[in-house]
């Protein structure tokens, strides 16, 4: 078979050689559901496959190791952990759905306590939970992937992307699937290339293939030729060469050639990142989404919400964290609260739009953030601010607020209180603009300027954030950040990527925030810019 | 349980309260006894199963807290006295600051 090309998504950036291991239909890829009794039998059997694995391990584990593993081995081993599962189970429900019911209650609820060290352990709950689940997928799956492939398939589970050893390399190639999906995070987490959304005929891949995958460039090539499967080999080669040599500037501060001090921040998407970060590695959080706590079926109450910011906050220990308000609509719907029905979403009612539109979630929200910065140094970012009057409007809703927690005699402080620059009209008039502080949106801003879709894979080549009226419109933001003093930062994909560094300093800009996993390389790309040279 | 036949307190005095570890040493020992154990953070309950670890966590008894028990069975008062000295000593762990302990037995 001729070498072939297949085009997706980025979803993971990376790159990994390997067979093909094509994937079920989504279909055959849902663990058949036994009867009730076979399903109980599934859950007590990963169970207790679970506390064979967890007492092997406590016989290695040191002091603290061995005492994390015995409070886990007592809870698995304690009936009252599956009893709700089991409940569900003789309900009808299949055995991985009780049991990720029944875990999630619990790390909900200990997520919820006021004292931190509650709190913590609902990561050890989690792994529990994790690991079984794990026995339960591979006790029916016994096609799960061999270490070391190309997964690829229409779509994949937690459950098997868990169940899979990824030690050995691989990666994953989906004709479906989310890049901002549950799989995808746990993927960047892991560092495993994923691309999404590919077109292709998945019976006509043939079972034997050999694959290439660029997470990068969202590109899967199929049955190499020889030239470009040593192209590609040398590349591996390189990035690894690279990576090593990156690591070195993660914890260091970053600075250019020439000696000027670059902030470099973190995109957060689910709290569950800064896990994984080293406080030491970066200079605060500049983006938190907070479209994470809008997924489940109903919208947050204030105190979900106060929990998961001040969670943040703690962790940044004084280190600014920029939370964003909802930023629904759009590519990002949200069942009940976006307008359904708009003809273009990107250009219709979403983020503060919506938020304005909407005020009921958008109050909530701001007094969830105001209680938080008791507990750190939050800051307030609004999301496709067009107009001065809507910055307005939201500051009003924030006063409103304030004085509703002063009144119930709640801790707070008052956020400084930022925006996006997203829209043209926001960063072409942004002296109109009075706010504390601004974040350039590289993606959206892209979009508009150029006018051309992010999701149009035929426009790629157009929605380029170095396209030299995007930089301009950058280069004017941070001029009036300058001389303003007001913070100016930018948190779009452009900053993630070394090739646009050069540029993006150009302009003028001093603070970048990027995904955590970006930190090495941004930082080491960084230290070899001049900027004298750079302005030319 | 209908009838009570020990009950017994013990302030919380161990650095971060029942935690992971103090449970596992809580159900473990209350484990080593015939008796039905319950355990409280406040003298009218809610009661859970000193037994079972994932309900003793899910009391969430922080430093300070009063620790209540009760059982029935065969060697109950020798569970409550076992348990009351648990807490008191502050599960052995460093940080122990002050030890309390009362304990009423009525038969």
């Amino acid at each position: 078979m001729a070498e072939l090309r297949l085009t997706g998504r980025q979803a993971a950036a990376g790159l990994a050689a390997g067979p093909i291991a094509l994937l079920p239909s989504i279909e055959a890829m849902h663990r058949r559901r036994g009867s009730p009794e076979a399903e109980a039998a599934a859950l007590r059997d990963a169970i207790a496959a679970a506390l064979r694995q967890l007492g092997t391990l406590a016989e290695d584990a040191q002091d603290d190791g061995a005492g994390v593993l015995g409070f886990q081995i007592a809870m698995l081993e304690d009936d009252a952990l599956s009893a709700p599962a089991l409940d569900a189970i003789a309900a009808g429900t299949a055995a991985d759905e009780a049991w990720q019911d029944a875990i999630a209650a619990q790390v909900a609820d200990y997520e919820s306590a006021d004292d931190e060290h509650f709190r913590a352990r609902a990561s050890d709950l989690r792994d529990i939970g994790e690991r079984v689940l794990r026995a339960v997928a591979g006790a029916c799956d016994e096609s799960a992937a061999p270490p070391g492939s190309i997964v690829f398939g229409e779509d994949l589970t937690p459950s098997r992307f868990l169940a899979t050893d990824w030690s050995k390399g691989g990666g994953i190639a989906l004709t479906r699937g989310s890049a901002s999906g549950h799989v995808a995070t746990l993927a960047r987490a892991r560092g495993v290339p994923m691309i999404v959304g590919i077109r292709a005929d998945l019976t006509a891949i043939p079972r034997q293939a050999e694959a290439l995958i660029d997470g990068e460039a969202g590109v899967l090539c199929l049955d190499p030729a020889p030239a470009t499967r040593d192209s590609f080999l040398a590349r591996v080669t390189a990035a690894k060469r690279r990576a090593a040599a990156a690591k070195d500037f993660r914890t260091r501060p970053a600075v250019t050639a020439d000696g000027t001090p670059i902030a470099v921040l973190i995109n957060v998407a689910d709290p569950r990142e800064v896990d994984n970060v080293d406080l030491a590695a970066c200079d605060g959080i500049g983006l938190v989404r907070t479209e994470f706590l809008f997924h489940g079926r109903e919208l947050p109450d204030e105190q979900t919400q106060y929990r998961a910011y001040r969670r943040l906050a703690e962790w940044a220990s004084g280190k600014p964290v920029t939370i964003r308000t909802l930023d629904a609509g759009g590519d990002k719907p949200i069942p009940g609260l976006t307008i359904e029905g708009e003809s273009n979403p990107f250009l219709g009612t979403r983020g503060i739009r919506l938020s304005l539109a909407r005020p009921d979630p958008f109050r909530t929200q701001l007094r969830a953030l105001a209680r938080a910065a008791v507990h750190g140094a939050i800051e307030i970012m609004l999301p496709m601010v067009a107009a001065p009057r809507e910055l307005a409007a939201a500051r009003r809703y924030l006063d409103e607020g304030l004085q509703q927690l002063s009144e119930a005699g709640i801790a707070h402080r008052r956020p400084p209180l930022g925006m996006m620059v997203e829209v043209p009209a926001a960063a072409i008039a942004v002296e109109r603009f009075d706010a504390d502080f601004f974040s350039i949106g590289s993606n959206d801003l892209t979009q508009y300027v150029l006018a051309a879709a992010r999701d149009l894979d035929s426009l790629a080549e157009l929605s380029d954030p170095m396209d030299p009226a995007v930089l301009r419109l950058m280069a004017r933001v941070a001029g009036h950040g300058a001389q303003t003093g007001r913070k100016v930062s930018l948190c779009g994909d452009a900053a993630g990527e070394p090739k646009h560094l050069a540029a993006l300093l150009a302009t003028g800009l001093r603070t970048l925030s990027v995904a955590p996993s970006a930190l090495a390389r941004t930082k080491e790309a960084i230290a070899g810019i001049e900027l004298d040279r750079a302005a030319t | 349980m209908d009838e009570i036949a020990a009950t017994s307190s013990a302030v919380l005095t161990n650095a971060i309260g029942l935690h992971a570890r103090p449970s596992v040493k809580l159900t473990k020992l209350a484990k080593t006894f015939m008796a039905d154990i319950e355990v409280a953070s406040a003298a009218e309950g809610p009661w859970v199963d000193a037994k079972s670890i994932v309900k003793v966590m899910a009391v969430k008894a922080t430093k300070g807290a009063t620790l209540h028990f009760r059982a029935r069975g065969p060697d109950a008062a020798e569970a409550l006295a076992a348990l009351r000295e648990l807490v008191a000593l502050g599960f052995s762990e460093e940080g122990v600051t002050e030890t309390r302990a009362r304990g009423s037995e009525d038969g």
